[in-house]
């Protein structure tokens, strides 16, 4: 019983950390920047909501679309990963890693090439381009019983395939390159209203629908014997759950490019300080995912203002170490989602 | 009585189990034994409607199971495959998980669920395990966790594809000891084991397979008497009657 206490309480004291940071990190990534407001500078702002002040405009159209593309690219990509992991029963896999990402990137440089640069079309192509990478990885492993091994093997090939395909595209429009680096390493700086509302709703409405499948999530993670044996019709169930993580992935890459490691690192940390259980692991992935990456973008806009470094740079000096970390114990090859 | 009819099923086009027949009993152990790859687990696979079979029934008492959902044989049989996947999900979890096949979307467990869960934990006396991730157990122990989830599936037949597989002795007794007791409560009980003792000792029907057909069926000491399995095995088996029990024993031929 002590016991039982002990662990509530504990999870109790995560979510407060999760929500905390979330909450920390959308102030500070509002406040912070080559402009800086004060707490009472934004209180006069949200008073006077059609203030045509150059702060009032800094506020709603620079940073807070570029917190709320933060928030919500963190949240998405954490849990993309978090479904990814599960359903292909190997920690090792992320978006970013089995080239998810990849094929959204590809779906929206050829997007670019054809002069879409946001909207309903944009997010729908990202998602088309992350679910076909996706499926064609999944579909991969199932047909030809491939290892864990051979499935991180397979999304490094798709991920050199899908980045030859967008460098040729942009060798022939070269419009597409004055984007392209950016976009490569992932950054929030282009931020528009018009790119964020679809991805927003979209992420949104895909991580509420998997919460509500986390106990599916779980079945699933038991093995696909065992969960046909509960009763659960498996390939379904995978493929709604990948659609669903191609849905957050390429919403993701619509707004901030190839964001790397965030769906590898926040899970893995979850699952180590929190929970494996998806109804805990979900919604405590998109809290600490958001905050995170909303750190790290303000971290990127502060460190050397008034110049920016795109936030993929400082997730990337964050998450390689981590990565190494996870590889060298040794369990993540054969782990056990 | 649960009567397997005609089932011919396998891997996509490639036939294992050539029309399998068998009858197995409400409260009895029923042991399949066979050599590797003879289609033992396929037929297990293949009873409760993970594989698609070509043709047969599995008849419930009259009730072709079969022809049911998934979801529906699920409320019928558990199924506790031999490679699961060991998650660090904690033991209460795993087993309520066991509930699945009643609900439906979205799926939240209800109190009811949770009561079942309880009463299964002190059946298998595992209650303090309760708030343990699974990965954090011996072998023996989520051993007992997944039978536990089976058992919360509150189905009348369970199928047990070799239950104690890489088990130490005490834990592989201490499993057929359990599975035992499931079936004095009632249930069918169909296990695969290669254990060929174990089988004998803890089985009321044995019955015997190879390359994808039932060679005979039959209690443990008819099986035993017609000397099929020194033959199917290539081994000598003996016996010893020791407290009212026999005990078998297996050495090369």
């Amino acid at each position: 019983m002590k016991l039982l206490k002990n662990n509530k309480l504990r999870i109790g004291y995560i979510y407060a950390i999760a929500i905390s940071l979330f909450l920390i990190a959308a102030v500070l990534g509002i406040l912070l920047g080559a402009t800086e407001f004060k707490f009472s500078d934004l209180l006069t702002v949200i008073q006077k909501i059609d203030s045509d002040s150059p702060q009032a405009k800094i506020l709603w159209f620079v940073r807070l679309p570029r917190v709320l593309a933060s928030l919500l690219c963190g949240a998405a990509l954490a849990v993309s990963g978090a479904i990814i992991q599960g359903v292909l029963a190997n920690r090792l896999a992320s978006p970013s890693i089995i080239g998810v990402n990849a094929g959204a990137g590809l779906a929206v440089t050829l997007c670019s090439a054809f002069g879409i640069a946001g909207g309903w079309r944009l997010s729908l192509f990202a998602f088309f381009g992350a679910f076909a990478t996706v499926m064609t990885v999944s579909f991969g492993a199932k047909k030809w019983g491939a290892s864990r091994g051979t499935v991180i093997l397979m999304g490094v090939a798709m991920n050199s395939l899908l980045g030859a395909i967008s460098a040729a595209v942009i060798t022939f429009v070269p419009n597409v390159s004055i984007m392209n680096n950016d976009f490569k390493i992932g950054d929030f700086s282009g931020v528009t209203y018009i790119k964020l509302i679809p991805a927003a709703l979209i992420i949104i409405i895909s991580i509420i629908i998997l919460y509500t499948l986390s106990n599916e999530l779980d079945v699933l993670t038991l093995g696909d014997e065992n969960a046909k044996g509960l009763g659960m019709n498996t390939g379904m169930m995978r493929t709604l759950f990948l659609m669903l993580a191609a849905a957050l992935a390429g919403a993701a890459v619509s707004i901030a490019g190839l964001l790397s490691f965030v769906g590898l690192l926040v899970p893995h940390a979850v699952r180590r300080i929190a929970a494996n259980e998806a109804h805990h692991l979900i919604p405590l992935c998109a809290l600490f995912g958001a905050g995170f990456v909303t750190l790290c973008d303000t971290f990127a806009r502060i460190v050397f203002a008034p110049y920016e470094l795109p936030v993929g740079i400082i997730m990337a000096f964050l998450g390689v170490p981590f990565f190494l970390f996870i590889l060298n114990k040794g369990k993540g090859g054969h782990g056990r989602a | 009585m649960l009567e397997i009819k005609n089932i011919r099923g396998g891997y996509f086009k490639k036939e294992v189990l050539h029309s399998v027949s068998l009858g197995a009993h409400a409260g009895q152990v029923t042991a399949i034994l066979g050599p590797n790859g003879c289609g033992k687990s396929t037929l297990l696979k293949s009873i409760c409607g993970i594989l698609p079979v070509i043709s047969g029934q599995v008849l419930l008492n009259g009730e072709n199971l079969l022809a049911l959902s998934q979801n529906q044989i699920a409320q019928k049989i558990a199924y506790l495959s031999q490679s699961k996947q060991i998650p660090d999900i904690t033991v209460k979890r795993l087993i309520l998980h066991g509930r699945f096949p009643y609900l439906s979307y979205p799926r939240r467990y209800r109190q009811e669920d949770f009561l079942a869960v309880k009463k299964v934990m002190e059946q298998m006396k595992i209650m303090e395990l309760a708030e343990i991730p699974l990965n954090q157990l011996s072998g023996g122990q989520q051993q007992k966790a997944y039978i536990a989830m089976a058992l919360a599936q509150d189905t009348s037949i369970i199928l047990l594809d070799e239950p104690t597989t890489y088990l130490d002795i005490s834990h592989q007794l201490q499993i057929l000891q359990q599975v035992r007791e499931l079936a004095n409560s009632g249930k069918y009980i169909i296990m695969v084991i290669h254990d060929l003792a174990y089988a004998l000792e803890t089985a009321d029907q044995i019955v015997l397979m190879q390359e994808g057909l039932v060679v005979m069926q039959g209690t443990p000491e008819k099986i035993y008497e017609t000397g099929i399995l020194d033959k199917i095995f290539d081994i000598k088996m003996a016996r010893v009657h020791i407290d009212k029990q026999w005990h078998y024993f297996c050495a090369k031929k």
